[in-house]
């Protein structure tokens, strides 16, 4: 039996969410000795029963309490209430997730001064370097076991990689090979190696693929010091009158409601719900909701710049068969303002099962044009867009006017319009990606859409200065000293790489630096 | 070699069964007949007529020829059951079906032989609820059969056959 916290424990640290950014603090923490509780809204849903079947998994592990959306992207017509395709369950989004595995490149830490003003973005640097977290990147790919780093090598290139890799090859690029990946290529810390079963996106039932539930939370657990609460709500954080956070409360799965007291609490329920539940906490000392002096809490939320392209061939390549993101171009990642648009974008293999395709390929699509891509199913290749989008105040995580939760708690309202720059980027992607197709024969090819939000950045953003952003260089909040953000909505800028790993390292950062004040007793 | 994906099978009869894809559904009391008679739906709430209408529009609106019609009268037999639950709902098929054979005049839309002309109808009103609602709901329900996958040569489940590590996830031969 796991160690179990009492509720009015007050020298406990509680971390709200289990994800990349949570479940990764929650054990580094504990490994250090110290309390960890950590609340999670979703249920405990281990590895042997994650389901091989898109919508089935779907239904079994995704956030789907309502959200609603606006503002001038597709997602407001296509999926009005699904502007997120993110996980609620122990683990987190690192259930879901591909396993692509980059470091942020030097210059994407100083966007601003980089890239200079950009009309209608907000931009800033961050108060962190690439030396600062190069050490933190070297640990967080040790423990994830990231290919290619370590000595541990690559991936086999499946199917549609080769088909990438042909057509990466006849446009010259230089830098495609099957990524860097937090999947096993042969077994190691305990897990199996990749069997290429290709339902990365609907949990990995080999646990080749690195996820918090099986790595990072069962490590903490282990010391006796990490308590992971399933089904455990998070609708308010408490605070006394001197301004220091003192607990949480938290719904059970009956609905019942019950405080957890704190002695620090780190926020990590991904960029839409850790901003929400700032904002759902105001109070009449906070009344613009907590660490919200700045007036940031909830803006400027990035979504990277995505689409994916798909290409139909003469004959069979059979996409899905194997890893579902192990391949990458990362030529078209530099900063080169003469494409036309600021930052850079990667090029990675993709591929959905028949049903996702068909939600997804083009939302709201039928008819002859449609349904003659869909006979193509087993001929096509795809890949996917990742570029840095432009942090936009007006991209934002509201409260919703009206509509509640069932705890009677505003629920998300979740704008967001492409600025300038993303879409001249975004064109620019899919006419190499169409070409790469093409030149390796494809008859014809789709500029696909963006899903729904995968990687959700940005909304409590890090800032050397208290007036620009939520958290500073620790993820410590500017105006609450023992209240932390401790994942994706840190972010700054969003750079050209899938955030997870940049999740992880500073995650394992913060933990050095909770650690540290609580010593001093700071804290 | 290329590792062949498990192919529906392609009997004598099945391939007679193709030539009857777009004859005319039998309507026989509350039942809905495949030309053949290979399979029937029983209509329980919404009007049979409606039902073979909403066979007839889920091919056109997601038209896969080599599809046999009873995986778009699965995948449409749902709003029969919703409707027996639900008024409203009724009222948004039967109306929308309704509506669908006045625009398409005297022969009904069923009626109109070329595809073309019954799309040009759909077309005229997909943005409206019903073409929403049947839309939104086809997409999962057609596609999301297990049975119709191996016609797009889609092999579903993985885990339990070892995935493709020795099952081709990497035999592409043609580059
Ligand atoms: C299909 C898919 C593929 C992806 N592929 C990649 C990839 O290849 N590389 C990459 O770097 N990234 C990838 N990502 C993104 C990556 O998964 C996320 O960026 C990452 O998991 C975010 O970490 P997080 O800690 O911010 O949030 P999450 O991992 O989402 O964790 C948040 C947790 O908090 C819980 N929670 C939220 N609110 C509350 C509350 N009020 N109370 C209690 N608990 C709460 C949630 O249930 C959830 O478990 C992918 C994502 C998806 C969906
Ligand atoms: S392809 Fe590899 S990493 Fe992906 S689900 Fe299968 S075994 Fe796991």
């Amino acid at each position: 039996m796991a160690t179990q916290y009492q509720q009015d424990d007050d020298s406990v640290v509680v971390i709200i969410g289990s994800g990349a950014g949570g479940g990764t603090l929650g054990n580094e923490l504990a490994q250090k000795g110290i309390d960890v509780v950590i609340l999670e809204a979703g249920s405990r849903i281990e590895f042997e029963d994650f389901i091989n079947d898109e919508w089935d998994a779907f239904a079994q592990l995704s956030w789907l309490d309502n959200r609603t959306t606006g503002g001038g992207w597709r997602i407001t017509k296509d999926f009005p209430n699904l502007p997120a395709w993110i996980v609620k369950a122990v683990g987190g989004t690192t259930i879901h997730w591909a396993g692509a595995s980059l470091r942020f490149h030097e210059h994407e830490f100083k966007a601003l001064t980089t890239y200079g003003k950009i009309d209608g973005a907000n931009l800033l640097d961050w108060p962190i370097t690439l030396a600062d977290l190069e050490p933190y990147y070297a640990k967080a790919e040790d423990k994830m076991g990231v290919t290619r780093t370590n000595d541990i090598a690559g991936l086999p290139g499946n199917n549609n990689f080769k088909v990438f890799k042909a057509g990466a090859d006849k446009l010259g690029y230089k830098e495609c090979h099957t990524g860097r990946m937090a999947i096993n290529s042969a077994e190691r810390d305990g897990r199996n190696a990749c069997q290429q079963t290709g339902f990365c996106f609907q949990g990995c039932k080999w646990g080749a693929k690195w996820s918090t539930l099986y790595t990072e939370i069962p490590k903490g657990e282990e010391t006796g010091k990490l308590e992971v609460r399933p089904n455990s709500h998070v609708v308010k954080i408490e605070h006394d009158v001197s301004g220091k956070v003192t607990g949480v409360v938290y719904a059970d799965k009956d609905g019942n409601l019950h405080e957890q007291k704190a002695r620090v609490v780190c926020v990590a329920g991904n960029s839409i719900e850790s901003p929400r539940l700032l904002l759902n906490s105001a109070s009449t000392m906070f009344p613009d909701g907590l660490a919200n002096s700045s007036g940031q809490v909830g803006k400027n939320y990035m979504r990277h710049t995505t689409g994916s392209v798909y290409g139909v061939f003469e004959k069979p390549v059979h996409m899905y068969r194997g890893t579902t993101m192990a391949g990458i171009i990362t030529d078209e990642a530099r900063h080169d303002p003469s494409r036309g648009f600021a930052g850079g974008y990667e090029l990675e293999t993709l591929s959905l099962g028949l049903p996702f395709m068909a939600a997804f390929l083009d939302p709201g699509g039928w008819g002859r044009t449609f349904a003659s891509a869909m006979d193509s199913y087993d001929h096509m290749a795809g890949m996917w867009i990742v570029g840095e989008d432009m942090p936009q105040e007006q991209n934002a995580i509201k409260l919703h006017a009206e509509l509640k939760d069932q705890y009677g708690m505003p629920i998300p309202d979740v704008w967001f319009t492409d600025h300038a720059n993303d879409e001249a980027m975004r064109n620019h992607a899919y006419k190499q990606g169409m070409a790469l197709y093409e030149a390796v024969g494809a008859t014809r090819t789709f500029p696909t859409p963006p899903y729904p939000s995968t990687h959700n950045l940005g909304t409590n953003r890090m800032s050397e200065k208290a007036e620009d952003g939520v958290v500073n260089k620790w993820g410590q909040t500017h105006d609450i000293k023992n209240l932390f953000v401790s994942d994706g909505s840190q972010f700054t800028t969003g750079a050209a790489v899938n955030p997870t790993l940049t999740i992880v390292a500073l995650a394992i950062r913060q933990a050095d630096y909770i650690a540290q004040e609580m010593a001093a007793g700071n804290i | 070699m290329t590792t062949v994906y498990q192919q529906p099978g392609l009997s004598r009869r099945e391939l007679l069964k193709r030539g009857a894809i777009g004859a005319a559904l039998i309507i026989a009391g509350r039942a809905v007949i495949s030309p053949d008679r290979a399979w029937g739906l029983e209509a329980t709430s919404l009007k049979p007529d409606t039902v073979a209408t909403l066979i007839r529009m889920a091919r056109d609106t997601y038209p896969h020829d080599r599809l046999p019609d009873r995986f778009y009268a699965i995948a449409i037999k749902g709003h029969d059951t919703k409707s027996a639950e639900d008024e409203a709902y009724k009222a948004l098929i039967e109306d929308g079906v309704a509506d669908l054979d006045k625009r398409a005049g005297s022969v009904g839309y069923r009626g109109l032989g070329w595809e073309e002309e019954r799309v040009a109808i759909l077309r005229d009103i997909q943005d409206s609820k019903f073409f929403q609602t049947v839309r939104g709901d086809l997409v999962v329900s057609l596609y999301n059969q297990k049975e119709v996958w191996p016609f797009f040569g889609y092999e579903g489940e993985a885990f339990s056959k070892g995935g493709y590590i020795e099952r081709g996830f990497d035999d592409i031969e043609w580059l």
